[in-house]
């Protein structure tokens, strides 16, 4: 489960919130992310912090492949 | 020990704004540099910066570094070195325009200069009305700086170690540092780096209260390492509250919101700024509010069930002005405190921000050896919020920590060219037990079958911290905190985590995080114990008035016994009179 932990550590962010976004989806959401989604999720996660926020708090428009992604995370 | 080891001129430890300003200045000169980061560079906490940086450049109206000097003075609470400030102020327009340069893009006027805006506590003729003096890329100036100054480290080939975690300090017998031993995360893998010159540039240590607006990459480590490696840690009862964290997650509430009319309630539904501040109310500076605030919870008028937060309240804008002119504040609120502001009033609580305090450094960067004289550590440097100039004092203007980073990352990083070049530092001969200190953390945690979990020694630290140590400091409950601390650093020498793996094992990591927060979080409670008098951020009730006559003096921790020893405050600037302490009213 190497990726796993890998994942695990890149959900450290430079922001508080994502912080605290990530950690809930980690627990929550994570396990049920099919192959193809966790690769998504991997990608996502090299975005910059400032940039993801936006993205989930709805002030800017991400890239349509994360449409779904980003939408789970504005559940957390 | 087989474990490998690689050469470097240079290793800086960290790749936030002070850490790539200081690479940069190194790679530029042509010489091998590491730098080691946790996270990606661009992923460091200098991300979150966004009210911009301080720099009397008088593009919008007259401005000039000795008002900009007087301000970071005063706002110091005159525990500030002056001859540090003076440097500071004085470079800070070449800082920001060598990083407009490096193709930063900052906001600008018409006439194409750096747009300015006003910012707390900044202000023209010697305190007379505020000034414009913060220079942002939008709300996203940490971000922008960080990208610009990565971007040209890449192209000066600073050489990149991502998601690895220095642990130690490599000190030799005359007591030189000659590198550092590190983790690569990845692998679990230990490795000697050698250098001519480390510095370091870790960041602040803010998780150690539970209220805090750090993300969980700041734990201390930097501090950590100089406090077990003998070196003493400065000032550290200092630390910045903001007045408008979400109670529970921390998240900041931009002052922005008062600025627009919101204000403050306790649970009586009173506006009890009124009281504290008459004319200015709820826009007083921060540590007023803080105060204001932590009184109304400790006498029992805090809202809530447990009466533990303050409310603030802007529904009254109504939701049309809150989505114009504070924009993204209803999604924060909505998501990290679950109300609505244009409904409900947000619940908040003074909130751990900024580190005053930390390894005590020269204006060149260079770590003391002690509180007595100029001695310094051979071949050791610190920048930015881990290190103690001291320029923020006891209290941090806003804005003019980005500029601590531009100024004293490149002038740290001038330091060590200049050292190297005159071959003052070189490769000494690694001590056979380089690495042993380190090895043996490792070997400890990793045979451990019981003992401490890590998470709950560290919300016990975090919670002793922000019961004991706060805004508000009381005679019996700090020795009280002295005595838990104790307790919470005893428990810290014996976690225990029951995955062992190597491969990016986060519960290793935090657990040697947490020895560096428990570090830093001795230092905080008994530097705060010692120190009778309140200035700046550190309130006592027993002792309310600032005590020029016998406190104004750097306070030294060291390690070993929690010794303390002072220094005092050098109050003659480099070239101009000195400010003469007077009281801090704005
Ligand atoms: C929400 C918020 C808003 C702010 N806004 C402003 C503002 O508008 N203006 C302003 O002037 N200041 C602001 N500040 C303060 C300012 O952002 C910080 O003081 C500053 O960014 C710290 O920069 P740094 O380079 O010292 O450290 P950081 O940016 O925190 O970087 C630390 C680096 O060290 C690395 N590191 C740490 N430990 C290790 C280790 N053991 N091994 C390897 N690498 C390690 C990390 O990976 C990281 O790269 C704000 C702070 C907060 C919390």
């Amino acid at each position: 489960m190497g990726d796993m932990d890998r994942i695990r550590w890149q959900c450290r962010r430079g922001l508080l919130e994502m912080d605290l976004i990530l950690q809930r989806f980690l627990a929550e959401d994570f396990d049920s992310l099919n192959t193809d989604e966790r690769v998504l999720f991997k990608e996502l996660l090299g975005e910059v912090d400032t940039v993801l926020l936006a993205w989930v708090m709805g002030q800017e428009a991400a890239p349509k492949r994360y449409d779904a992604l980003i939408q789970r995370l504005q559940r957390r | 020990m087989g474990i490998s080891t690689r050469q470097f001129d240079a290793v800086v430890v960290g790749a936030g704004g002070s850490g790539l300003r200081a690479a940069l200045q190194l790679a530029e000169a042509n010489l091998r540099v590491a730098v080691l980061s946790k996270v990606f560079p661009t992923r460091s906490h200098t991300v979150a910066a966004q009210g911009g940086v301080s720099a009397s450049l008088g593009n919008e109206e007259p401005d000039n570094w000795h008002w900009h000097m007087y301000d970071t003075v005063k706002g110091s609470d005159y525990l500030g070195d002056q001859d540090a400030i003076e440097f500071m102020c004085r470079k800070a327009n070449e800082a920001v325009i060598e990083l407009e340069h490096y193709g930063m893009p900052f906001d600008r006027l018409d006439n194409g200069k750096i747009y300015q805006r006003p910012f707390g506590g900044h202000t023209s003729n010697y305190g007379e009305r505020a000034v414009k003096r913060a220079c942002a890329a939008a709300d996203r100036t940490g971000h922008a700086m960080l990208h610009t100054l990565y971007q040209r480290n890449v192209r000066a080939n600073t050489q990149f170690f991502v998601e690895w975690m220095a642990l130690d300090l490599i000190r030799n017998q005359a007591g030189d540092v000659l590198g550092v031993v590190a983790m690569e995360m990845e692998t679990g893998e230990v490795c000697v780096m050698h250098a001519k010159a480390t510095l370091l540039a870790t960041g602040g240590a803010g998780r150690i209260y539970a209220a805090s607006t750090n993300a969980f990459i700041n734990t201390g480590d930097g501090l950590g390492m100089a406090a077990r490696a003998g070196i003493a840690l400065e000032d550290m009862e200092f630390w910045q509250f903001h007045p408008t964290g979400v109670a529970g997650a921390g998240v900041l509430i931009t002052e922005g919101v008062r600025g627009e009319g919101g204000f403050l309630l306790n649970k009586n539904g009173e506006r009890f700024m009124e009281r504290y501040a008459p004319t200015v109310k709820d826009l007083a500076s921060r540590d007023v509010v803080s105060r204001a605030m932590a009184t109304e919870i400790k006498e029992g008028r805090g809202a809530g069930k447990d009466a533990d937060h303050i409310l603030l309240k802007l529904d009254h804008l109504g939701a049309d002005v809150i989505d114009k002119r504070l924009p993204g504040i209803r999604e924060i609120a909505i998501k990290f405190a679950n109300v609505d502001p244009a409904k409900d009033p947000i619940p908040v609580v003074p909130t751990c921000h900024y580190q005053m305090g930390g390894i005590p450094t020269n204006m060149n960067g260079q770590v003391l050896a002690g509180h007595n004289g100029g001695a310094i550590v051979k071949g050791l440097y610190a920048a930015g919020e881990c290190a103690c100039v001291s320029v923020h004092g006891a209290n941090r203007l806003g804005t003019n920590s980005l500029l601590d980073l531009l100024v004293f990352g490149k002038a740290s990083g001038e330091q060590v060219v200049k050292d190297l070049a005159s071959e003052a530092l070189s490769h000494q001969d690694l001590p056979k037990d380089a690495a042993d200190r380190s090895l043996a953390r490792l070997a400890r945690l990793d045979s451990a079958q019981s003992g401490e979990d890590v998470a709950e020694v560290g919300a016990e630290m975090r919670r002793t911290m922000q019961l004991h140590c706060g805004v508000f400091r009381f005679p019996d409950s700090l020795a009280e905190g002295v005595r838990k601390m104790q307790e919470v650093g005893k428990r810290a020498q014996q976690l225990y985590f029951k995955d062992k793996s190597k491969v990016f094992n986060t519960a290793r990591v935090e657990a040697l995080e947490l020895e560096n927060l428990v570090e830093v979080a001795m230092s905080t409670m008994v530097s705060a114990n010692a120190r009778q008098e309140s200035r700046g951020a550190h309130d006592r009730s027993d002792f309310p008035d600032r005590n020029d006559a016998q406190w104004m003096k750097h306070t030294f921790w060291y390690k070993e016994n929690n010794r303390l020893e002072y220094r005092p405050v050098n109050l003659k600037p480099l070239t101009v009179e000195s400010f003469e302490p007077k009281a801090r009213v704005y």
